[in-house]
């Protein structure tokens, strides 16, 4: 893929942070690790790079020390670049304290989108996981002339479950009539994947009255307020999305990685999602191990039973443990002879010996960070 | 304007590595698989940057393209530095004329150029196709604390295998008295590691008048050389230099032949071995692959493996250790073995006692190697091997100590 210099990434990475808020409360939603050896971050920035765009900002808010720590200088994703790369964006609100809305935090860090070359703008979030080329979508953009083109998806929606989703309504020609926020529905319905593509000048112009009427909600004012006369497109992802809204729907996103066809729709060879480089050893397996449907990152050294789980870089499973239907996060360090099903660690947990958690598939155990058991 | 360093590196990684046929066709021996996501010289490299060695030059000449494309700008191994950092040396054309490197210590000699950039005070000289983990940096202090002019890095090796190395012959204070290449009767047991810590002045001149005594001999068709061991090291002996030995001891594998390579790999299985890949203090750095974590299926069957990232497992794995991305089917059975990267070993295949190289199709059917139980003739036995991007049909077998190179 040939560099695209007219088109800018912008990544908001703590947006629906309070979705997520146990897992959360350390980091952002773009530093929640996911799939055994990534954070969410790496979904959006993969995308961008592996479409061509690699002038990419990645928008912070509050605790973005593991963000930092993860992206460090973009060397891992290619975006250590002399011509854009990539560009930490730290929070910054000229109404003092913290930006309360996209229109708000673009606002803020309008000079950096200024000084971009570039002539069109995709942003997108976090919180959903897909893998996605954007140059299909910015040729659709171009031809329909549309003032706004929004990425969605065909996915089920439960408004009991699902929160931050919002459903459009599109005619045959694919304009988008309507956009509803978590509406009272169920069913198959297009869901937006909080992607969309702008020229800089409309978006410049939106920002800035924004500003002036102290509005910030960009899904409120622009996409759902009528009266602003904008032609918005929807173009149609066909490929498997997740959306992260909730402990349990990050549980799922991650055990439905165990599925091969997942697996496919996500880690296409020609699209590799890229991540910081851990340098862990290959995984070892001991005498006595016994490894079913799972998912099983470098650095882990494995010498009891592990099924329908996923484990992150660096796990230590002792003898006669049993781990079942669980996301061990990165460093945990379990004992022996362990009973544990349903549950989900955070980083560095320690588990001892002779423990027994089960948690349930609708509402697993998560044990935080650094956590002793 | 280059800053000084106190120590530069040399790494001679030109090898062909000719007993490793079949694994290196294609690449140099420096660049050979190892240890489930590993380069040979992942290792020396590693090495030079958790002693603190920052400049290193990599001395290449067979089949460089892959290790070239490996090393790039040395990142993995933190060694893209402003000022010093990785640098992959080929032979080159002066004025003078070209010509290749003609030997280990011609080989440094061509380059003494890029050494003399960093005025350094001592230069390693390190080989391309050990395992094993070594602290240069104490070399070096024990170097300057015997104000040697040339240290030697010696393994203790059983007597009976002391013929295959040149060995150190050494007085009570590790002085090095004398030095004898592969002895019948070896009188030590003290082997050289190919690892070397020169004072650059003294290495320098040593350099020049073997340059110049191999070519005054080769133009009167005299036999010459211009190697380290055979050469400079001969040649300091016999001027009374101060050169020492300093013993090593931990795990040390020369992986010379394919059956070595096979061992260094199921060394790595051994829960009493003394090279741990997972320690954070003293890392192995690689090249990494961006490969999702590998996925475990619901057939498979693994102990007492590794296996690397990128990687689809639902067969039968023992004793065994995979590389990325290889894919080891339903029904597939693999002991004692190692499979490089995007290698696919197919459903009804076994594969026992094999290597099968990088990117090669094993369909289903086919049987690679055998256990040595069921050899009659233990002379007969030995390591089946598949070369890279080879396809064994499922109607063949391959026997113990053959190798394939080309589609059967």
């Amino acid at each position: 893929m040939s560099v695209n210099y007219n088109v800018l990434g912008l990544i908001f990475a703590s947006m629906h942070d309070t979705s997520v808020s146990e897992i959360t409360e350390h980091r952002t939603m773009g530093s929640i690790p996911f799939g055994g050896r990534y954070r969410l971050i790496d979904f959006p920035l993969s995308n961008f790079v592996n479409s061509g765009i690699s002038s990419v900002g990645v928008i912070t808010k509050a605790n973005y020390g593991s963000l930092l720590d993860h992206l460090g200088s973009g060397r891992d994703w290619d975006l250590a670049r002399k011509n854009g790369g990539l560009c930490l964006l730290p929070p910054y609100s000229q109404n003092g304290g913290m930006y309360k809305g996209r229109l708000d935090a673009l606002a803020n860090i309008w000079s950096y989108v200024e000084h971009s070359k570039a002539q069109y703008v995709v942003l997108a979030n976090c919180d959903v996981v897909t893998t996605i080329d954007l140059n299909p979508a910015l040729i659709q953009h171009k031809k329909s002339e549309a003032d706004i083109t929004l990425i969605y998806g065909r996915g089920y929606y439960d408004d009991e479950k699902n929160k931050n989703t919002a459903i459009l309504q599109l005619d045959e020609e694919n304009i988008v009539n309507d956009v509803l926020l978590n509406p009272r529905m169920k069913g198959e319905f297009n869901q937006w994947l909080e992607m969309l593509i702008i020229s800089k000048d409309l978006l410049k112009q939106i920002v800035f009255e924004s500003v002036s009427k102290s509005t910030f909600s960009f899904t409120r004012e622009v996409l759902q307020n009528k009266e602003c006369g904008y032609k918005i497109m929807g173009y149609e992802h066909k490929e498997m999305f997740m959306r992260i809204d909730s402990k349990e729907s990050y549980f799922a996103a991650n055990k439905r990685l165990l599925d091969s066809d997942a697996r496919k729709a996500l880690f296409k060879p020609k699209m590799p999602v890229y991540t910081k480089v851990g340098d862990n050893a290959p995984v070892k397996y001991g005498l006595e191990s016994s490894i079913k449907n799972s998912l099983i990152a470098d650095g882990c050294i494995i010498e009891g039973t592990v099924e329908n789980s996923i484990l992150f870089r660096g796990v230590k499973v002792g003898k006669g443990t049993v781990i079942k239907d669980s996301v061990i996060m990165q460093g945990a360090v379990i004992g022996n002879n362990c009973k544990l099903s349903e549950i989900i660690t955070d980083k560095n947990v320690e588990i001892r010996s002779d423990k027994i958690l089960n948690g349930s598939e609708t509402y697993p155990v998560y044990i935080k960070k650094n956590g002793r058991i | 304007m280059y800053t000084k360093k106190k120590v530069v590196a040399m790494l001679l990684a030109g090898g062909q590595g000719s007993r490793l046929y079949a694994l290196t066709k294609n690449v140099a021996k420096p660049a050979v698989p190892y240890g489930g996501k590993y380069r040979l010289i992942d290792f020396p490299l590693s090495n030079c940057t958790n002693s603190g060695i920052d400049t290193v030059g990599v001395l290449t000449q067979y089949q460089p393209l892959v290790l070239n494309e490996y090393i790039g700008n040395g990142q993995p191994w933190d060694l893209d530095k402003m000022n010093g950092g990785v640098h992959v040396l080929p032979p080159y054309e002066s004025q003078a004329g070209a010509s290749w490197y003609e030997g280990t210590a011609n080989a440094i000699y061509q380059n003494m150029n890029f050494i003399r950039r960093y005025d350094p005070e001592y230069v390693v000289v390190l080989g391309g196709d050990h395992i094993y983990k070594m602290d240069y940096s104490k070399m070096v202090d024990f170097h300057i604390a015997n104000e040697a002019d040339c240290t030697i890095s010696v393994i203790d090796v059983p007597l009976a295998e002391a013929s295959r190395f040149g060995i150190m012959i050494c007085d009570e204070n590790n002085k090095v008295t004398d030095f004898v290449e592969k002895p019948k009767e070896p009188k030590s047991t003290l082997a050289s590691m190919g690892i070397y810590v020169f004072s650059w002045k003294k290495l320098e001149k040593y350099l020049i008048e073997n340059e110049n005594d191999a070519n005054a001999k080769r133009e009167k068709g005299e036999a010459w050389s211009k190697d380290f061991g055979k050469d400079i090291i001969t040649s300091m002996l016999r001027d009374n230099q101060r050169l020492f030995a300093y013993e090593f001891e931990g795990y040390w594998k020369d992986v010379g032949t394919l059956d070595s390579l096979w061992e260094a790999n199921m060394d790595l299985l051994s829960p009493s071995l003394p090279l741990d890949l997972h320690d954070k203090s003293w890392r192995i750095y690689s090249r990494s692959s961006y490969v999702p974590p590998q996925y475990i299926g619901n057939n498979a069957k693994i102990e007492n493996s590794m296996i690397a990232e990128g990687s689809v497992v639902d067969g039968s794995i023992d004793f065994s250790v995979l590389f990325a991305g290889v894919t080891v089917e339903e029904g597939a059975v693999v002991n004692y073995s190692i499979i490089m990267p995007g290698a696919v070993i197919k459903s009804g295949a076994v594969v026992e006692y094999a290597i099968i190289g990088s990117d090669s199709v094993i369909e289903g059917g086919a049987h690679i190697g055998r256990s040595p139980e069921l050899v009659e003739n233990k002379d007969d036995w030995g390591i089946a091997v598949v070369g890279h991007n080879v396809t064994v049909s499922g109607d063949k077998s391959v026997e113990p100590k053959q190798i394939i190179g080309e589609n059967i």
